[in-house]
């Protein structure tokens, strides 16, 4: 590969991982209190509020069983409206946010769902409100659960990006199908194939360290 | 021994008259799937008098779960007051229950930890939900560590203890705020036999040296006898007995307590026996009496005097002398030989003498006499 490729690769690499951290902050800015409160806003749970609790589901499902690729096209004037603009790296860290918000959200609930009910319990014996509990019991209790979870959402979140490559996003996507599909370079296909993998393993591993290192149910020697 | 609570007045037992839990004819039902209702506790009367331990015993589904969570307010009841001290928690919304359950303790069967937090940061918890400040939650869960024997098991997670060492952390936990009542349930019911007796002993010398009122929910006799007052018995959501530990021991009325009891008190008769043991009693059959003594008569040589007074032969088939609630109880079980108006004059003796006996049943005259023989 020329110097010029080896630049290339590293400045859509860059701009991969930019996009995919941003989305990932501000989805799990957005997902993790909107999956408490799906957790928790259940029939006969803490904040029962079953009315909304089903709207937001509604909602949430809608979005999360939108093909990605038509999210993208079909929030474009939202995106303009947020970025300025619909083209380059920042705008799809716009849509990347909106399809990651709704399967945090799924994630962390499936995560606080799985806390014993004897905790909630214990917590509300002693005096604690509905806030103290969350704060104090279902988050902590839910954190390896949550690790795992975004660990997951991550992944998901380098495999979209490279689809808004397709849509003049920029990134590792974006270099794959200019480069390597339309112009003929496989090996500028492959070398974006393997960055992807290697990035992909990287996030695996150092999400199951870091949820095993926070669980503490299992005995360890 | 550790200072008591932070600064919630005690309750001392000897200058408080009311009880400080009690129930005033509550009831409560379930609406189930079926659109019918099953009535979990109906028509509940009971009264704790403060710095006593009282135990609920019932098989499971009685409705001792729901019994105790409605003290603290976990449920609510359809019909009735509760009251624990000066609060009515019946009529208390969620945030000034929130308040009076820092003042009631709780513990758990699955000891309900935190499994993200320490020992230390168990019994913290309560300590935090009160917003007090770092030094002081550091102090006051040393002393609780002390007090409950776990200085060794301070950093230690759920997963690295025992299951006593667990409910020793829960013991902690519930006294962190200094509670004047203390709720159990089912407290010892995951627990191996000796932790049981240990973790019930911690129980009963919280009870005598914090002053603690303890009400206590379990389906095991041997729990209500190793330290309860008090016992209530519930059946089906209503309570069918209630008294003093000794009594309700020693004259239990309801079948549902003798069946609770049965193996505890060590009244059963040799298999061989009980196998043969008919209720009606057919020629040449001999009488099975229970003898129970109870207090100052568990000592006397009481066969002996039946023989000499009344010139009735009784044969020892069983007998034990036991201890429940501090005084000694012995029961016997003897079989009386056959022949007219033998049980009556038996019975009428043992009434005359203050003891109290069961006719268990006849036993076939070729066993009673091979026993008379040997």
């Amino acid at each position: 590969m020329s110097p010029e490729m080896t630049r290339l690769l590293l400045q859509a690499t860059g701009d991969t991982l930019t996009m995919v951290a941003l989305a990932a902050a501000l989805g799990t800015l957005f997902g993790l209190p909107l999956g408490v409160f799906l957790a928790t806003s259940r029939r006969g749970e803490l904040l029962a509020a079953p009315w909304l609790n089903g709207v937001l589901g509604l909602v949430v499902n809608a979005t999360r069983s939108t093909p990605f690729i038509i999210l993208v096209v079909a929030i474009i004037p939202f995106t303009r409206l947020i970025a300025g603009t619909s083209i380059g790296t920042w705008a799809a860290t716009v849509p990347l946010t909106v399809a990651s918000t709704p399967f945090i959200a799924r994630l962390v609930e499936a995560a606080i769902r799985e806390v014993d009910p004897g905790l909630v319990e214990a917590a509300r014996a002693f005096g604690a409100s509905p806030t103290q509990i969350i704060r104090k019991v279902l988050i902590p209790e839910a954190l390896p659960g949550i690790v795992l979870g975004l660990t997951l959402a991550v992944v998901s979140l380098l495999g979209y990006s490279a689809m808004v490559g397709a849509v003049g996003g920029g990134g590792l996507g974006d270099l794959g199908i200019r480069y390597g599909y339309q112009r003929f370079r496989p090996e500028m296909m492959l070398a974006v194939v393997v960055v992807l993998i290697v990035l992909v393993q990287a996030v695996q591993t150092l999400g199951e360290r870091l949820a095993s290192r926070l669980n503490r149910r299992i005995r360890r020697a | 021994m550790p200072d008591i609570p932070f600064d919630r007045p005690n309750t001392d037992p000897r200058i408080a008259s009311q009880p400080l839990i009690s129930f005033e004819g509550v009831s409560k039902t379930y609406a189930t799937r079926q659109r019918t209702s099953v009535s979990a506790l109906a028509d509940i009367d009971l009264a704790v008098p403060a710095g006593s331990v009282l135990g609920v015993i019932g098989r499971s589904g009685a409705g001792k779960s729901t019994l105790i969570r409605l003290v603290n307010g976990l449920e609510r009841p359809d019909v009735g007051r509760i009251r624990v001290g000066d609060a009515e928690i019946s009529a208390l919304d969620e945030r000034a229950l929130r308040r009076v359950r820092r003042g009631v303790g709780m513990i758990f069967q699955h000891f309900n930890l935190l499994s993200s937090r320490s020992a230390f940061g168990n019994i913290a918890l309560p300590l935090e939900i009160e917003g007090r400040g770092k030094a002081e939650i550091r102090a006051r869960v040393e002393e609780l560590l002390a007090l409950t024997g776990l200085e060794d098991q301070r950093d230690r997670y759920p997963s690295e203890l025992s299951g006593g060492q667990k409910q020793r952390v829960g013991i902690a936990r519930a006294l962190a705020t200094g509670p004047s009542v203390l709720l159990s349930d089912e407290a010892t019911s995951a627990l191996d036999p000796e932790t049981t007796r240990a973790i019930l002993a911690l129980l009963r010398r919280i009870n005598r040296e914090l002053g603690l009122t303890i009400l206590l929910i379990t389906h095991e006799m041997s729990v209500i006898r190793a330290i309860a007052d008090r016992v209530a018995v519930l059946e089906n959501g209503r309570i069918v007995e209630q008294g003093d530990v000794f009594e309700v021991f020693t004259r239990p009325q309801a079948e549902v307590t003798r069946t609770l009891l049965a193996g505890e008190m060590g009244l059963t008769l040799p298999a061989a026996l009980a196998a043969q043991l008919g209720r009606e009693p057919v020629s040449g059959a001999a009488a099975v009496l229970r003898i129970a003594f109870r207090g100052p008569h568990a000592n006397d040589p009481i066969v002996a005097r039946l023989a000499r007074e009344t010139g009735i032969e009784a044969n020892i088939l069983s007998g034990t002398v036991d201890e429940i609630a501090g005084q000694p109880f012995g029961s016997l079980a003897v079989s009386l030989p056959a022949g007219p108006d033998v049980v009556v004059r038996a019975r009428a003796f043992l009434d005359a003498h203050g003891l109290v006996s069961d006719l268990l049943g006849y036993l076939p005259a070729r066993s009673a006499e091979d026993r008379h023989v040997a």
